[in-house]
């Protein structure tokens, strides 16, 4: 278990451990462009942003964030049994995360058909029906709208993207844990996806509300 | 010469094992470090092949040898080449890959596979860009300014840009791994304080690598998922905005100079207090100086915008911060000189590339403080004076550092000697043809000569000729090294452990080193750069 290259176990965890945090930094500067991009946007077209964001289903939005924490505790839950040595409990955790995963991406699907249904994918099809709030008669600028859908897509896009990666992961932690691979003298993978899991998760907590919450209270 | 014959017979990480697969799956540091060798060396020689069809078109003044969309595309993918797959991958993971484990006296890096996925990475990029290249290659400079990449341009955009992506991602690899092992696989002794300047330049570089690449990533894929499917972000008749595809591109883009740059300074700083037999001067400056470069070199990306629309302002805010990273800047070059300050100078061949080092980057930064004035930068943008400036960094600054370091270290890496005459004698050909190709440049882009031109009034002949001459005299300074390298592998005289004298870990084991580096780890109870205790060997006398 110990590679060649390390003097022991301690150091060989904490060498994982700190990787995977600078590889979760890399990530956050990876959407941190995106989040620009989008925060200029917000500030320029504020009010065509708006109307956009009203249009998204709050209540699904609302629902894959449920989904979304609820893994994130199994995930917990998860790596607590690998703590433990209990291989029943990981087999069972690791396969609810992986269930509330891709329930996840079935909702993010049902709703990315409804937009196209709606002619809300960016192109040569791109149509936002709508007034600006606050003033019914102007209607909203169809050149803003759409780059609030492409940024709602390019946004929501990658981070589903990171989910299907993340589920690819946990399938495979499920099939080793199954094999009682993981001890409590020896669960880093199982620590460092989770780590991933939830760092997935966290964008999604920022995206929710800046793509869905922000512009409701008029 | 006994012991040198002892050494060599040695079993090293060279002769351990043989054949194509010991190779194509090792996850040896130090083979690893090789395939990135033979690899770069090989776009290096591509991106040196535009440079030159570049600098024969610009012989005469008439476009007589390319068309113009012939031209685009050369000065495009000569700078992608020498930037994403020659310039930010030398050192680092060449240099860095076989020295940082060995200098901090660890086994190995601390993701060894991970290590060898950075290069497969950098390969599968590397095939992507050779298949762009043939297949009709990319015009839209190498900075993929919008919105001609994603409107107008009808090259293959998408392919050179994921290209980069993925090269991008080799780079974030081998930065992570150097953070990472510097942290955790330091040997008992080894405290910040005691490592090697190289080391300390390595990890500032990687912490650019870490925090930036991932930015021109996220760039790149919406340029591309907007030249497919339209989406508007940059794209102004679609209410997009140019200038935040500019902001996000420098964001990564100038602290990528960093990467190619502080790696160079870091050899510096091994190469002078070994050859003048001193300690450094001002040690945690030096160290600190790469953290503060790495620092700073992340708020002074609008320069590059000046006249692109920014307001005032911002403008006048980011020619501040430009100027402040040339304190950091001097700092290193303050305290090499310092360094030389009554040493005992040897003029082997690495030094000759330290002292070229100074000299270019001395001017290369200089004229740098002339861009980051508004007014001087308004008369200069865009014309030869900045392409000379940027080709003073990165070709007199990173290359020279970098054949400098591969000097330097041959002899651990191959354990032979190159030969010294010949060593010198192609450092004397860089350094001059180096400056007749670029110096002219300064003065004809003052002159107001445009860059990315393939024509030219007739006035400015004299020195585009010049500067062609200097190009071909640049080009056998390159590749006489690279013959005599060659050469010595087999001929050259079987190195020590230490040809040198230096100080520092990687110089306390056989060259070439053992598949695990030390045969028992090492315990440092010593500081770095000890040239008080340390005697000159006699082979360092001669060759000076």
């Amino acid at each position: 278990m110990l590679r060649h290259h390390f003097a022991d176990m301690e150091q060989q965890r904490q060498a994982s451990s700190l990787g995977m945090w600078l590889f979760l930094a890399t990530e956050i500067m990876f959407f941190g462009g995106m989040f620009c991009a989008y925060l200029v946007y917000r500030y320029w077209y504020f009010l065509d942003f708006a109307a956009a964001s009203k249009s998204l289903d709050i209540r699904l939005g609302a629902v894959n964030t449920a989904v979304l924490i609820c893994s994130s505790l199994t995930v917990v839950l998860a790596v607590r049994a690998a703590q433990l040595g209990k291989r029943h409990g990981q087999v069972v955790y690791l396969a609810l995360t992986l269930v509330l995963g891709l329930a996840f991406l079935g909702i993010k699907a049902v709703e990315w058909t409804s937009k196209f249904k709606e002619h809300h994918i960016p192109g040569a099809s791109f149509h936002f029906e709508g007034a600006v709030p606050g003033h019914p008669d102007e209607p909203v600028d169809q050149r803003h709208a759409q780059i609030f859908f492409s940024l709602y897509f390019a946004m929501t896009g990658m981070h589903a993207l990171h989910m299907v990666i993340g589920v690819g992961i946990f399938s495979y932690l499920l099939y080793n844990a199954w094999k009682w691979r993981y001890t409590p003298d020896y669960y880093t993978p199982l620590e460092n996806s989770g780590l991933y899991w939830h760092f997935v998760d966290i964008i999604w907590i920022y995206l929710f509300p800046l793509l869905y919450l922000i512009d409701r209270k008029k | 010469m006994a012991t040198a014959a002892i050494t060599a017979e040695r079993e090293n990480y060279l002769n351990q094992e043989y054949g194509i697969k010991s190779w194509l799956l090792t996850t040896d540091h130090k083979r690893i470090a090789l395939l990135y060798l033979l690899s770069i060396t090989f776009f290096f020689f591509i991106g040196g092949f535009f440079a030159l069809l570049i600098r024969l078109e610009l012989l005469t003044p008439a476009g007589d040898l390319v068309q113009a969309d012939t031209y685009n595309k050369l000065f495009t993918m000569h700078g992608q080449v020498m930037i994403f797959f020659f310039l930010i991958p030398s050192i680092p993971a060449v240099l860095g890959n076989f020295l940082v484990p060995l200098m901090i006296g660890a086994r190995d890096l601390a993701f060894p596979r991970i290590n060898l996925l950075s290069w497969y990475l950098y390969i599968i990029a590397g095939i992507l860009m050779l298949h762009c290249m043939l297949t009709g290659g990319v015009d839209t400079g190498w900075t993929f300014y919008t919105p001609f990449s994603t409107a107008f341009s009808n090259t293959k955009v998408i392919e050179a840009g994921l290209a980069i992506f993925i090269s991008g991602f080799s780079s974030i690899l081998t930065g992570l791994n150097f953070v990472v092992t510097i942290h955790r696989m330091r040997a008992p002794g080894m405290t910040w304080n005691r490592l090697p300047l190289f080391i300390w330049a390595h990890y500032a570089t990687s912490i650019i690598q870490l925090l930036g690449t991932p930015v021109v990533a996220v760039t790149l894929v919406l340029v591309v998922l907007e030249r497919a499917f339209h989406l508007g972000i940059f794209d102004p008749t679609r209410g997009g905005d140019p200038l935040l595809f500019q902001h996000l591109f420098w964001f990564y883009s100038h602290p990528a100079v960093y990467i190619m740059i502080l790696p160079s300074m870091g050899i510096v700083t091994e190469i002078v207090p070994c050859f003048t037999r001193k300690r450094i001067f001002g040690y945690k400056f030096v160290a600190m100086s790469s953290i503060g470069i790495a620092v700073l070199g992340f708020l002074v990306w609008a320069h590059h915008m000046f006249v692109a629309g920014i307001s005032l302002y911002s403008a006048l805010i980011f020619s501040m911060l430009s100027y402040l990273v040339a304190v950091p800047s001097a700092i290193k070059v303050f305290n090499w000189t310092a360094t030389m300050y009554k040493g005992s100078i040897t003029f082997a061949t690495p030094m000759l590339y330290a002292f070229g080092f100074i000299g270019l980057f001395l001017m290369g930064g200089l004229t740098g403080l002339f861009l980051s004035a508004l007014g001087i930068d308004v008369h200069v943008t865009d014309t030869y004076f900045v392409v000379a400036h940027f080709h003073y960094i990165m070709v007199g600054g990173a290359v020279m550092g970098y054949l400098g370091g591969m000097h330097f270290w041959w002899p651990k890496i191959s354990g032979r000697m190159y030969p010294e005459a010949l060593g010198k004698l192609a450092a004397m050909i860089v350094f001059i043809g180096f400056n007749l190709t670029f110096f002219p440049q300064f003065i004809l882009g003052y002159l107001g000569m445009p860059r990315r031109y393939w024509q030219y009034p007739p006035e400015f002949q004299v020195l585009n000729v010049l500067s062609t001459a200097g190009s071909t005299v640049l080009a056998v300074g390159y590749v006489l090294p690279m013959v005599y390298f060659l050469w010595s592998m087999r001929y050259g005289k079987v190195a020590p452990a230490n040809p040198w004298g230096a100080s520092g870990l990687e110089w306390t084991t056989a060259s070439p080193p053992p598949t695990f580096n030390f045969d028992r780890t090492p315990v440092v109870d010593w500081e770095a750069y000890d040239y008080e205790h340390i005697p000159a060997p006699e082979e360092a006398r001669v060759a000076g």
